[in-house]
């Protein structure tokens, strides 16, 4: 792995060095000019359980996210940054999370022979890629790496424009990335506007660098059987998963919110009493 | 650090034999108890103190960081988010460290603006001024490179650009590009350097810190009024009034920094960093962090050559310019009064300075393109002329409003027309 990486590195400084003499400055003046253009759409905000100062993650919503991601988004995209003992958030026992890792295959090695050898997972692995390496992984789809989902829910934003970007100050919106996936997977439709859609990539308005991308609609009515009573709807689906990638992006979330109340009542209560001790001490100055 | 005589007297036997050897006790209480600062300071005035407090706490937290972080390219994205999400309590030191950057910069903008309009750098205050720009280019310096590490795409791209500047300044300009990449392009010797003088900088910050506050204690601060204190009346002591209203002001700011920090840490951050480094895919958009905006949109307004120098060599000349031209500002304002409250045309002139800093700002974020490009060169134009043309024609041919003829005298002046002000709606 960590040779492989070597020698991508090795061959991008090449490629990098030819390149750089003609790049210089003129990067900067050529910011994209096609950076207005996408997306098409703006994504649609959602209403979302872990939004605002008191936002928790649904627990079923994101066990329904996650079967949905093992069911669907797994057989292309990686899940790298994500180990399986912190499936517990999930709201799974340890039990049932040893269980579910050793569904899993991963390599291990090198054992007394120097030989790799494969093993049943256990809940300190990680989430074993669906592909031996990016490349191969761009091979099987069509030249298009899918991408690691486990940032993703905070790796992709619409811009907001002004002003909204300065009210999203005061709504505390930290779902731009939550609100992209979710509508770029329910997105997907029949091209109206006769954009130049090339072979093999699927338009969608919300796609934020061009008009189609290379992922073919993942889901559909039905493929994941919830068992929970939830409707199996494309809708659905999407808003599970999209959840499910915002814990994996924010995996302490809730922690974060929870202290920070707790640190804002402070600070109110400190800062009240700082200013009635600068009053009395000020009273006593004039 | 302060002038005058001290009037520190030991208490205890251990006092008397302490300040007989080192009398650091001495130091501290002439500098922070004793230290007379003028009784009509605002509010403007505390963000000095909100400042070191900044400091200390972005090193306390980086130190934490540098603990878990592993300045390599393989794996330095990783080791980031390792702290996000293995570390106890990793990811508060991480939003801590990177909104503490931006809060830093918030609190160095409103104390650079504060002495803009107060007059603070005028004589005899020069040196005092020059050595806060020291500071501020440091930090400049110190968050770029600390926004590196993280190994994002934005990391990578905004290292690029930034060290690509350097390769327009002639003759010297590719060697001094390579000496700060190590290398022909951002990489590992880059990183690791950049590491490196990241952990070093806030220590030479730390530095500057204490000159700045030696200086500002032999000159004494300067106030709303712009009138040096002339009698005992004019001041309190530094502690308990300065201490209790700074103390105050901290807090309040700590809550704005603790609401970035709890609820939209990644507000002032780019979603590309949170893409791993990746030299062969460049964002669609590269865009510094807030703070350096409105350089960003001066650098880009120059998109003509002007003689021998081309436009990248202009936009370069006039970043670095637009940084440059505050350590003169001491000789550029002629006027002699020194606050903008009794200079009307000043005031006018300094608050649309400080909207046009502010859309310099937004356009910085814009793509350079179309209309964005003229009205960043018209904003670059007045950025420049309230520096160099309004600051000192104005002091030679505006007409000040009338000063009071002391501090104290003008604290009493506002207090009777507070009085009268509220007196008839109090009598309804």
């Amino acid at each position: 792995m960590m040779l492989e990486r070597m020698r991508k590195g090795m061959l991008n400084m090449k490629l990098l060095l030819n390149g750089f003499a003609a790049l210089g400055l003129g990067l900067l003046t050529a910011a994209s000019a096609s950076a207005a253009e996408y997306p098409i759409k703006k994504p649609v905000e959602q209403d979302w359980s872990f939004e605002g100062p008191f936002g928790t993650y649904d627990r079923g919503q994101l066990q329904r996210g996650f079967k949905v991601y093992r069911e669907v988004c797994a057989s292309c995209h990686s899940l790298n940054l994500v180990a399986f003992r912190t499936l517990e958030d999930l709201g799974y026992s340890e039990e049932q999370v040893r269980a579910l890792a050793s569904e899993y295959e991963v390599q291990d090695g090198p054992d007394e022979a120097g030989d790799m050898f494969m093993r049943p997972a256990t809940p300190s692995d990680y989430f074993p890629a669906p592909f031996e390496n990016p490349q191969q992984a761009a091979a099987s789809n069509n030249g298009a790496y899918p991408p690691d989902l486990s940032l993703m829910a905070k790796a992709r934003t619409a811009e907001r424009g002004f002003p909204t970007f300065v009210f999203d100050i005061f709504t505390q919106y930290a779902e731009g990335g939550v609100d992209y996936v979710y509508n770029l997977l329910t997105g997907y439709e029949e091209d109206s506007q006769g954009h130049e859609i090339p072979e093999g990539t699927y338009y969608n308005p919300y796609f934020l660098k061009a008009a189609s991308l290379a992922m073919a609609p993942p889901l559909s009515d039905g493929v994941v059987t919830y068992d929970d009573g939830a409707p199996e709807t494309v809708d659905q689906y999407a808003r599970d998963v999209s959840a499910f990638l915002m814990w994996t992006a924010e995996p302490h979330m809730e922690a974060r919110k929870s202290t920070g109340f707790v640190v804002m009542v402070f600070l109110v209560l400190f800062g009240g009493l700082m200013y009635l001790t600068k009053r009395k001490i000020w009273a006593e100055a004039h | 650090m302060s002038s005058g005589h001290s009037t520190y007297t030991p208490k205890t036997g251990f006092g008397r034999w302490m300040d007989a050897r080192m009398p650091l006790p001495r130091l501290i209480y002439d500098s922070f108890v004793a230290y007379p600062v003028p009784r009509n300071l605002n509010y403007a005035y505390t963000f000095g103190g909100i400042l070191s407090l900044m400091l200390v706490a972005q090193i306390l937290t980086g130190v934490v960081l540098a603990m878990h972080y592993a300045a390599n390219t393989e794996i330095a994205f990783l080791s980031v988010e390792k702290i996000m999400r293995d570390v106890n309590s990793g990811w508060l030191l991480r939003y801590l460290h990177a909104n503490g950057a931006s809060m830093f910069f918030i609190a160095v903008y409103i104390h650079i603006f504060r002495g803009l309009y107060y007059g603070s750098y005028k004589a005899p205050r020069e040196l005092l001024w020059i050595l806060g720009c020291i500071i501020y280019l440091l930090m400049m310096a110190t968050a770029f490179m600390g926004y590196v590490l993280p190994w994002g795409q934005m990391s990578f791209w905004g290292a690029t650009v930034i060290t690509g500047f350097f390769t327009a300044i002639p003759l010297v300009g590719s060697w001094i590009q390579e000496l700060l990449l190590g290398g022909f392009a951002v990489g590992d010797p880059t990183l690791n350097r950049f590491f490196s003088l990241h952990y070093l900088l806030p220590f030479m910050i730390a530095g500057v810190v204490v000159l700045h506050v030696w200086a500002l204690h032999v000159t004494g601060q300067t106030n709303p009024t712009g009138i040096e204190v002339k009698s005992k009346t004019d001041t309190v002591a530094f502690t308990p009034y300065a201490t209790v209203k700074d103390a105050f002001a901290m807090v309040l700011f700590l809550i704005l920094f603790a609401y970035f920090v709890f609820y939209i840490p990644n507000y002032l951050g780019h979603a590309d960093n949170y893409i791993e480094a990746d030299p062969l895919n460049t964002p669609a958009h590269i865009v510094p962090e807030w703070y350096f905006l409105p350089f960003y949109a001066i650098l880009r307004a120059i998109t003509f050559n002007i003689g021998p120098i081309d436009s990248k060599l202009g936009g370069v000349l006039a970043m670095f310019g637009a940084i440059a031209v505050l350590f003169v500002v001491p000789w550029l304002d002629t006027s002699k009064v020194r606050s903008a409250v009794y200079r009307p045309w000043y005031k006018l002139f300094f608050w649309v300075f400080v909207v046009n800093a502010i859309f310099l700002g937004w356009l910085g974020s814009r793509p350079a393109e179309g209309v964005y490009v003229a009205l960043a060169q018209v904003s670059t134009l007045y950025y420049f002329a309230f520096f160099i043309v309004i600051m000192p024609v104005l002091g030679l041919i505006e007409t000040p409003r009338r000063l009071p003829n002391s501090i104290t005298e003008a604290v009493l002046e506002k207090k009777k027309g507070g009085k009268s002000t509220i007196a008839p709606a109090a009598a309804e």
